[in-house]
């Protein structure tokens, strides 16, 4: 059936089929391209005035610090760092958006990673912004931050096995029926979300407990001092059997 | 109350005491209210050389009202000083952009106002903005100004809860009940123009779910017009306060270049002294027009972001007024069959209408392929949509820059080297809503 719809697609803002309404000149892009060249892989127009560049992954810190530091540029705030999955085993994007706040100038920065090699260098040592940001991207979508200074999950649990959830392949409701959600939730132990590697920032030591045994006897009651396999067993048989 | 700071070893900071010089019985100025009391500079008294400290771990929340949510913060302490600080967030996590994922373009407005239930208009407003910027939909006029109207009041809105929750983090308990006395008068606005006081859900593609009832704007201005009375009585409780002062003033500094390179915007960054603000550097809906001035703090401290806060507010009630001085008449919808449902009537009785009507119901608005990331300012930074088409009625990707959530990220850097209590300050300056933070 022919419909209305068909016959009338709204129009595409893209750059290539709308003629002479924007800049199409962006000085940044233009910059960008005399100084690296081939590193520059290409350049969009996207949404009538956002202009996108897309950049080899290899050289992505670089070309990034040089948009942050140049004078002409001083892209000083990293708004956002995030993915896109196109799926169809298409590369996954890595997006940033900068903001250049002395030159009011927006520019999109977009690396493609193939699927075999999800990784790109981090940009936590030029932005602190960055670090969450990147540690949300490793999370949704599994892609490797080289030179992260506290590369873990974020948003999931952190010992999270089934996979990135914001990929493609990652079905809507999980992989497991509701049931055994259920009771993979039921069967897990509530120590393990208090992994030892929590207490091991950037640059610092593990944090070990410093107590005197012999001020521990004196103070503590008896059952407190059991030794491992004891404390195991010490959650009694219910516990266990619903771990089970 | 002070004691000596005994001659030694100064590296274990294990006591401290702060010297306040307000005393039981404040002078009163000339304006009736107490003269502040200086405040000194907190002394470092370094322990005795042997006298050796373990540090300790404490968990602040996930479920402690001071957190503003189900937000965990363990700290490493030693005495009352936070030594480390790892925010672990999650616990809300909802998969909002992945269900994005599976619903066409209208059906996500409602998930952006369960992101932040405390300014949910603005996240309705923006996600539709950015939807129509890629779909190349200029929305109409009134629409336009009814939607600043409706961000504007939603700024308010979130500030205000802001404002009393701080207020009962600093340990005074009035400024909550004002607050929240407003707020109500919000909720009921929201209700009459939306029909839900919290879900929001008032924006569609292409315009509004409804044109704002008979009689709205008139309420609205009247709310516009008695907010600042009730700013003006926090704001004498609160402003000169000494031990609101004392608890907040020097409190979590950062200083514009770091706040910048840590990715802080709104009233966060604009009290550390640098002007961004995405309505005056990137404007939308005619903001440009809009005569309303940013304030700007000086020390980054909580209590700037408190002033500025403050200032927000008021400088919202004049955009409110503007905004209802040029309310123009007219539809709020845009008139174009692809993208909003045609009449009730026009269904019925036009074959063509019927078949728009079936179309949109069945597939939903299709927006050109592309991607677009449009920014706002909310209420608690720069809220950015990021969307990826492919040109069909449901997103590839749908990504929402969470202003929160980058906010959040600097608080370890923050608290560390700052006592106990000054975590439940700087958490509550940062003005967090874990419902976006975790998405």
């Amino acid at each position: 059936m022919m419909t209305p719809s068909d016959e009338h697609p709204l129009p595409s803002t893209s750059s290539s089929e709308e003629p002479g309404a924007v800049e199409e000149v962006h000085p940044s892009v233009d910059a960008l391209e005399r100084r690296f060249g081939d590193v520059v892989l290409r350049h969009q127009i996207q949404a009538g005035d956002e202009h996108v560049v897309y950049v080899e992954p290899g050289r992505s810190l670089e070309v990034l610090e040089w948009l942050r530091d140049d004078a002409g540029q001083r892209f000083d705030l990293l708004v956002d760092v995030t993915a896109v999955d196109y799926g169809g085993g298409r590369p996954i994007e890595v997006v940033y958006q900068l903001w250049s706040i002395p030159n009011r100038r927006a520019l999109r920065v977009k690396c493609e990673l193939p699927l075999s090699e999800l990784e790109i260098d981090s940009v936590v040592p030029l932005w602190d912004a960055a670090n969450w940001l990147e540690r949300e991207v490793y999370d949704m979508f599994g892609v490797h931050f080289r030179g992260h200074p506290d590369p873990r999950r974020i948003l999931m649990p952190e010992f999270y096995q089934e996979g990135h959830p914001l990929r493609k392949d990652f079905p809507l409701r999980g992989r497991f029926s509701r049931a055994e959600q259920t009771r993979r939730a039921l069967s897990q132990n509530p120590e393990d979300y208090y992994p030892p590697t929590e207490f091991v920032g950037p640059g610092r030591d593990p944090q070990v407990p410093q107590v005197d045994p012999d001020r521990l006897e004196e103070d503590r009651p008896e059952r407190e001092l059991l030794s491992p396999d004891e404390a195991e067993g010490a959650h009694g048989p219910d516990d266990q059997a619903e771990r089970e | 109350m002070r004691a000596e700071a005994p001659e030694g070893d100064a590296r274990i900071m294990s006591k401290r005491t702060v010297e306040y010089t307000v005393g039981r019985t404040p002078e009163m100025g000339v304006d009736a209210r107490p003269t502040p009391g200086l405040l000194e500079p907190t002394q470092l008294i370094p322990a005795e050389p042997d006298f050796e400290t373990n540090s300790m771990l404490v968990n602040v929340g996930p479920q402690h009202p001071a957190t503003h949510g189900v937000l965990r913060l363990l700290l490493e302490l030693d005495g009352e000083t936070v030594v480390r600080c790892t925010p672990h967030i999650g616990y809300l996590h909802s998969s909002f952009e992945k269900l994005g994922e599976y619903r066409d373009w209208n059906q996500i407005v409602p998930l952006t106002d369960r992101m932040d239930y405390l300014a949910p208009l603005i996240y309705n407003c923006a996600f539709v903005m950015a939807v129509e910027k890629l779909g190349g939909i200029e929305v109409t006029e009134r629409c336009k100004v009814l939607r600043v109207i409706m961000m504007e009041m939603d700024r308010i809105f979130g500030h205000l809860l802001w404002l009393g929750t701080w207020a009962i983090d600093v340990g005074a308990f009035t400024p909550f009940l004002y607050a929240f006395q407003q707020r109500e008068k919000i909720y009921t606005l929201h209700e009459a123009l939306t029909g839900a006081r919290i879900t929001t859900s008032a924006t569609r593609v292409g315009g509004l779910m409804a044109d704002a009832p008979k009689g709205w704007e008139e309420d609205v201005r009247a709310f516009a017009n008695q907010l600042p009375r009730t700013l003006d009585e926090i704001d004498a409780l609160l402003t000169t306060n000494g031990i609101h002062l004392g608890r907040t003033q020097g409190v979590g500094a950062i200083s514009g270049e770091e706040a910048i390179n840590s990715g802080f915007t709104g009233p966060n960054l604009r009290a550390s002294g640098v002007p961004y603000d995405v309505r005056k550097d990137r404007p939308y809906y005619d903001y440009e027009t809009y005569d309303f001035e940013v304030p700007v703090g000086e020390h980054g401290d909580c209590y700037d972001r408190y002033l500025v806060r403050m200032e927000e507010m008021r400088q919202s009630c004049r955009l409110l007024h503007q905004a209802l001085d040029r309310l123009p008449d007219g539809p709020v919808n845009v008139d174009d069959p692809r993208v909003i449902l045609p009449s009730k009537t026009d269904c019925m009785n036009d074959m063509e209408s019927m078949i728009h009507h079936f179309k949109l119901v069945m597939e939903g608005v299709k927006i050109p392929e592309g991607d677009c990331y449009f920014p706002v300012e909310g209420s608690k930074g720069e809220l950015g949509m990021y969307v990826v088409s492919d040109g069909g009625s449901k997103p590839i990707r749908w990504r929402i820059r969470p202003p929160s959530f980058v906010n959040l990220s600097v608080i370890s850097k923050l608290v560390e080297g700052g006592l106990f209590a000054d975590v439940i300050m700087v958490n509550a300056s940062l003005d967090i809503v874990l419902g976006e933070i975790d998405r």
